[in-house]
C-alpha cells in the first residue's frame, strides 16, 4: 500500500530538486516582492512592523498560487496522469502524496525563510518563531485547496488566472485567521484559538481535498 | 478465432458519445484468456475512445463491461489495477532518467522491481538506462513506456498504436512481448494501423 504512494512522493521531490529553477521560482517571488515594501512604503519601523504579518501572509498565499500549474499540468500533459489512475493504490491517496511533495518543495521553504523575511519587516523577535508557525499551519491547507483548483481546470486555456479566480475565495478564511493568529501572538492578546482553528482547517481540507481533486482529475481524463 | 474457454473480459453493447456525437454503438466482443483484440479503422473512429473505455478512464454511454462476468464499473478500483494502458502519451518525464523513469512506473502499478532489469532488455533500452528522458528519441521513448508492460505484470494490456515511432526491430521485440503475454493467459487489446503483427486475433473494423 506504501510502496506506490513512497515512489510518488520520490518522484516528485526528485523532479523538484532536478527542476530547482522553477521550484525556487516561488520563493524567490516571496522574497522579492517583500524586499519592495520598505522601498514602497517608507523605512518606517513602525509602519512596516504593523503590515508585516499580513504582507508576508498575503505574498505567502500569492506564492503558493503561483505554483499550483506545476502540481498536474506537466503529468496531464505527458500521460502521467493516466498512470497515476491506474496505480496500485486510490487516486485520493495519490493526490494526497502529490500534495505533500509539492508542499515540501514549495510551502516548507516559505515557512524556512519566513523569519527572515520577519526580521526585514521590521517585527519583533517573537515574530520570527509565531509567523512561520502559522505559515506551517496554514500552507499546506493552501496547497490541499488548491489542488481542487488546479485538477478542475486541467486542459482549459489559459487556465493559471482562472484558478486564480476559483480558489482565492476560498483562501480567505485561512488569510484571516492565519494573519490574526500571529498578530494576536506578537501583541500579546493570544493566538491559540486561531492557531487551532488553521489546524482545523488543515485537517478538513487534508481529509475532503483529495476526494474533490481525484473526481476533477477523473473528469479531466474522460 | 472461436474458443472453448469461458470469456474473462468481455463487452456488451458499448455505445460511445463524444462532446453530443455518437462514437459507435452495440459493439461487443468476448476474449478468453490468451488471446488478442486487434481494432482497426481510420482515424477518429473511436479506437482510442474504446481504449479509455476499457480502461475506466471514459464511462461508456451505454452497454457494460464484464471482467469474469463481473461488472467492471461495479468496482473500477479494482478494474485499474489488473490493467495497463498505453495511450498516446509515454508518461515520461525528461528530467529523470530511463530507469528512474520506469522504476518509479513500475512502483506506482504495484510491481516489485525484480522484472525491472527483464524489461529493460526486453526493450533493448540497457545501454539508455541512464539517459534523462529528454536526451531519447521518439521511438525510445515509446520502447520505454512499452516496458512498463513486462516490468509491472498486469492481466490486461490496452495499447493504443503502440508501434508509433518504432523500427523494426523494436516492433519486432513488442510482438514477441504480446506473445509471452498471451502464452501466460494475458489478455492484449491493441489499436493498430497494422505495424504490430499479432497472430490470430479478434479483429474489430471501426468505419468511419
Amino acid at each position: 500500500m506504501m510502496r506506490p504512494l513512497l515512489a510518488v512522493l520520490r518522484r516528485d521531490l526528485r523532479l523538484a530538486r532536478r527542476r530547482a529553477g522553477e521550484t525556487l521560482l516561488g520563493v524567490l517571488f516571496f522574497v522579492l516582492a517583500l524586499s519592495l515594501f520598505p522601498f514602497g512604503v517608507g523605512p518606517a519601523p513602525d509602519i512596516l512592523a504593523r503590515i508585516g504579518g499580513g504582507v508576508i501572509w498575503v505574498l505567502a498565499l500569492l506564492s503558493v498560487l503561483l505554483s499550483l500549474d506545476r502540481l498536474w499540468q506537466s503529468d496531464f500533459e505527458d500521460g502521467s496522469l493516466e498512470q497515476l489512475a491506474l496505480a496500485a493504490v486510490p487516486l485520493e491517496l495519490v493526490v494526497l502524496a502529490k500534495c505533500a511533495a509539492h508542499w515540501l518543495s514549495g510551502g516548507l521553504l516559505l515557512v524556512l525563510v519566513a523569519p527572515l523575511l520577519a526580521v526585514l519587516m521590521a517585527m519583533p523577535a517573537e515574530a520570527m518563531l509565531v509567523l512561520p508557525l502559522t505559515l506551517l499551519l496554514g500552507t499546506p491547507t493552501l496547497t490541499l485547496v488548491g489542488s481542487i483548483g488546479a485538477a478542475l481546470l486541467l486542459g482549459a486555456r489559459r487556465g493559471g488566472a482562472l484558478v486564480a479566480l476559483l480558489v482565492l475565495p476560498l483562501y480567505i478564511p485561512v488569510l484571516i485567521f492565519g494573519v490574526s493568529a500571529a498578530e494576536g501572538a506578537l501583541m500579546g492578546l493570544g493566538g491559540t484559538a486561531q492557531l487551532l482553528i488553521l489546524g482545523a482547517m488543515l485537517l478538513v481540507s487534508a481529509a475532503l481535498a483529495p476526494f474533490a481533486a481525484a473526481a476533477a482529475l477523473r473528469l479531466a481524463l474522460e | 478465432m472461436p474458443s472453448a474457454e469461458p470469456a474473462l473480459f468481455a463487452a456488451q453493447a458499448l455505445a460511445c458519445a463524444r462532446g453530443g456525437r455518437l462514437v459507435f454503438e452495440e459493439l461487443s466482443f468476448a476474449l478468453a484468456p490468451g488471446e488478442a483484440l486487434l481494432l482497426r479503422g481510420p482515424n477518429g473512429c473511436g479506437k482510442s475512445s474504446l481504449l479509455r473505455m476499457l480502461a475506466g478512464l471514459l464511462r461508456p454511454a451505454g452497454g457494460r463491461l464484464l471482467w469474469e462476468g463481473e461488472a467492471v464499473a461495479a468496482d473500477l478500483p479494482a478494474h485499474h489495477v489488473r490493467l495497463h494502458y498505453v495511450g498516446h502519451g509515454n508518461a515520461i518525464a525528461t528530467t529523470l532518467t530511463a530507469e528512474e523513469n520506469l522504476a518509479f512506473s513500475t512502483e506506482l502499478l504495484g510491481g516489485t522491481g525484480e522484472h525491472l532489469a527483464a524489461a529493460l532488455a526486453a526493450f533493448d533500452l540497457e545501454s539508455l538506462a541512464s539517459s534523462p528522458g529528454r536526451f531519447l528519441s521518439a521511438g525510445q521513448r515509446r520502447r520505454l513506456a512499452l516496458a512498463r508492460l513486462v516490468a509491472a505484470p498486469r492481466k490486461l494490456w490496452l495499447l493504443d498504436e503502440p508501434g508509433v515511432g518504432l523500427d523494426r526491430a523494436s516492433r519486432a521485440r513488442l510482438e514477441a512481448a504480446i506473445g509471452a503475454h498471451r502464452a501466460a493467459g494475458g489478455i492484449c487489446v491493441l489499436a493498430t494501423h497494422g505495424d504490430v503483427a499479432v497472430p490470430d486475433p479478434l479483429v474489430i473494423d471501426f468505419h468511419g
